[in-house]
């Protein structure tokens, strides 16, 4: 069986070499046109600031709007922290587009505005802090800068910043993460469907083997799977959040372009191959599964798929260890003492 | 829309006539750009002799360009996914592999800088803003997301745009928004154009005009 996933990426390979010419055949007509869900009635939302807001706010210290600068900086460039913090090819503006500031694409605000609250990935109260290192940990494959560091500040000042005049604790907000269609993933969800849609509208940027595209070093396409991307811990490594992302950004410049149908199955595609493994990993991958099955209910990770347990290696991609030592429980249950 | 992969495969082969990276031969490629194609117009006629291209007539710089790229073109022009008739009398005698050819040669010749640009300060201001950040707000991600850093290209499909003359990028974004160029991949710059107002046209133009095409000049 495990040659029928090497035929699908050939396939794929070929799909991807005759692409200019085969999509004549699927052109779009109502071009141009942002197809983005509605906000429903009641639905929070907040015009995140823009660059310029932060050059022209003249209430913000200046030394202030040095370090918001710097963190939408870390933000946009994440791979300065290459080596460091960071061990594959993400930026933070790969998953959250648009500056961090868009609906639809994991706007950053709500972090600022929701947090501390309760996570139901590690059972425990986030502080902002807390949620960024997650990024890191999981998205970036590497591990958080220290808490209270500069670069940390810097991070956490550009996300409150883009909650600037934004409700606090208002939990019921428009366009916040990504799960538009929902968590349920169809039944009828396909790999060999997902490798084609893939084929034809991904590859062109992403490569056919998911890798992504650099130009003397710089990232310019993310790589969607292998050690450059994203690691089985991650949000993304989700079917339906892969799935919505897709939907409302992708391809680029044109949301809403593929089916809900289509998004879902190259989510799965795309999620049904290899990546860096779970910080979490506890050395078996369908153990590691049910441990964290809250979050793995909705990846493929410890599940079996074209003959072969995904998630089932020790390979930690660049990154020379398994788990960040930041990544550990809280608790403020009576009769124990909180970890300082 | 259920599709059979076989089905897509064979389809999909049918289409290819060549090998999109078909490997070109820059001396052939040198002889058959002063020969033209028996019906057209030797290529320095109107990109001048060493490939600089002609700003007044919006005439673009190939020297320098991505080969891939470049072959791509001239099979679009063929096809009819470019519409220029000049382009399409001076190019249809050619095969796959002359073309594949001229791409090569004019793939080795030195890029040329573009002419010093004239705009005001704030027209480049908003153009470089476009180029290297976007605007969002309107669904513009910025020319660098998909052109590279800098906007210096990343292979065939995704072309360097700096130091390109401004007035055949104005040309091509309006093509684009006329429907008369159908060549980009997954219709990535046909949306982009599309929702492009003449005043960021003008300023995106003219600033990539102003950028060096190759990060060593």
């Amino acid at each position: 069986m495990k040659s029928v996933h090497k035929v699908f990426i050939s396939i794929a390979m070929v799909l991807a070499a005759c692409v200019s010419t085969a999509i004549l055949a699927m052109q779009s007509n109502d071009v141009g046109q942002v197809k983005l869900p509605s906000i429903k009635p009641g639905q929070y939302v907040h015009q995140a600031p823009t660059l310029a807001d932060i050059q022209n706010d003249k209430d913000l210290h200046p030394e202030l709007r040095k370090v918001i600068l710097k963190g939408r900086d870390l933000f946009m460039n994440t791979q300065q922290l290459r080596g460091k913090n960071v061990f594959n090819d993400m930026n933070c503006k790969s998953c959250h587009m648009g500056e961090g500031r868009m609906a639809w694409s994991g706007p950053v605000w709500p972090a600022a505005t929701t947090l501390p609250d309760y996570r139901g990935k590690n059972g425990h109260v986030n502080s902002l802090e807390e949620r960024i290192a997650g990024c890191f940990s999981y998205s970036m494959n590497g591990t958080p800068p220290e808490y209270g560091s500069d670069t940390m500040l810097a991070l956490v000042a550009y996300h409150q910043y883009m909650a600037k005049g934004a409700k606090l604790y208002d939990r019921n907000i428009g366009g916040r993460g990504f799960s538009s269609l929902g968590t349920a993933m169809p039944a009828d969800v396909s790999y060999n469907q997902g490798a084609v849609v893939y084929a034809l509208n991904c590859a062109v940027c992403h490569g056919p083997n998911g890798e992504g595209k650099r130009v003397h070093g710089e990232v310019v396409f993310p790589p969607l799977w292998g050690d450059g991307s994203y690691n089985w811990g991650a949000g993304m490594a989700r079917v339906f959040t892969a799935a919505s992302f897709i939907k409302n950004n992708m391809p680029l410049g044109q949301p809403g372009r593929l089916t809900d149908k289509e998004a879902w199955d190259v989510a799965y595609f795309i999620n049904a191959q290899e990546r860096p493994q779970d910080p979490r990993y506890t050395g078996d991958a369908k153990e590691t599964r049910e441990k964290y099955l809250n979050f793995h209910k909705a990846t493929l990770y410890g599940t079996e798929i074209n003959g072969k347990l995904l998630g089932q290696h020790d390979n930690t991609g660049e990154k020379p260890f398994l788990k960040p030592d930041v990544l550990k429980p809280r608790t403020f249950a009576e009769g124990v003492v909180p970890e300082m | 829309m259920k599709i059979n992969v076989w089905v897509l495969v064979l389809v999909c082969t049918a289409f290819i006539q060549a090998p999109l990276y078909a490997k070109g031969d820059p001396a052939k490629g040198k002889i058959l750009a002063a020969q033209g194609d028996g019906s057209g117009a030797p290529c320095a006629t109107c990109h001048g002799a060493q490939g600089e291209g002609m700003a007044a007539a919006a005439f673009p710089r190939i020297a320098g360009l991505n080969a891939d790229y470049a072959l791509q073109q001239m099979l679009a022009f063929q096809q009819g996914k470019r519409v220029n008739p000049v382009m399409t009398i001076n190019v249809d005698n050619f095969n796959q592999q002359q073309l594949a050819d001229l791409a090569a040669y004019f793939a080795t010749l030195p890029v040329t800088p573009a002419t010093t640009p004239t705009a005001p300060p704030e027209q480049l201001a908003l153009g470089k803003k476009l180029a290297l950040e976007g605007d969002w707000d309107n669904y513009l991600p910025p020319c660098s997301s998909c052109h590279g850093p800098n906007n210096q290209g990343v292979d065939g499909n995704f072309p360097g745009i700096a130091g390109q003359h401004a007035s055949y990028i104005k040309q091509q974004l309006e093509l684009w928004q006329q429907g008369q160029r159908k060549s980009d991949p997954v219709q990535l710059m046909e949306v982009i154009a599309k929702r492009l107002k003449p005043e960021q046209i003008d300023a995106v133009a003219a600033y990539l005009a102003s950028q060096p095409a190759q990060a060593d000049q």
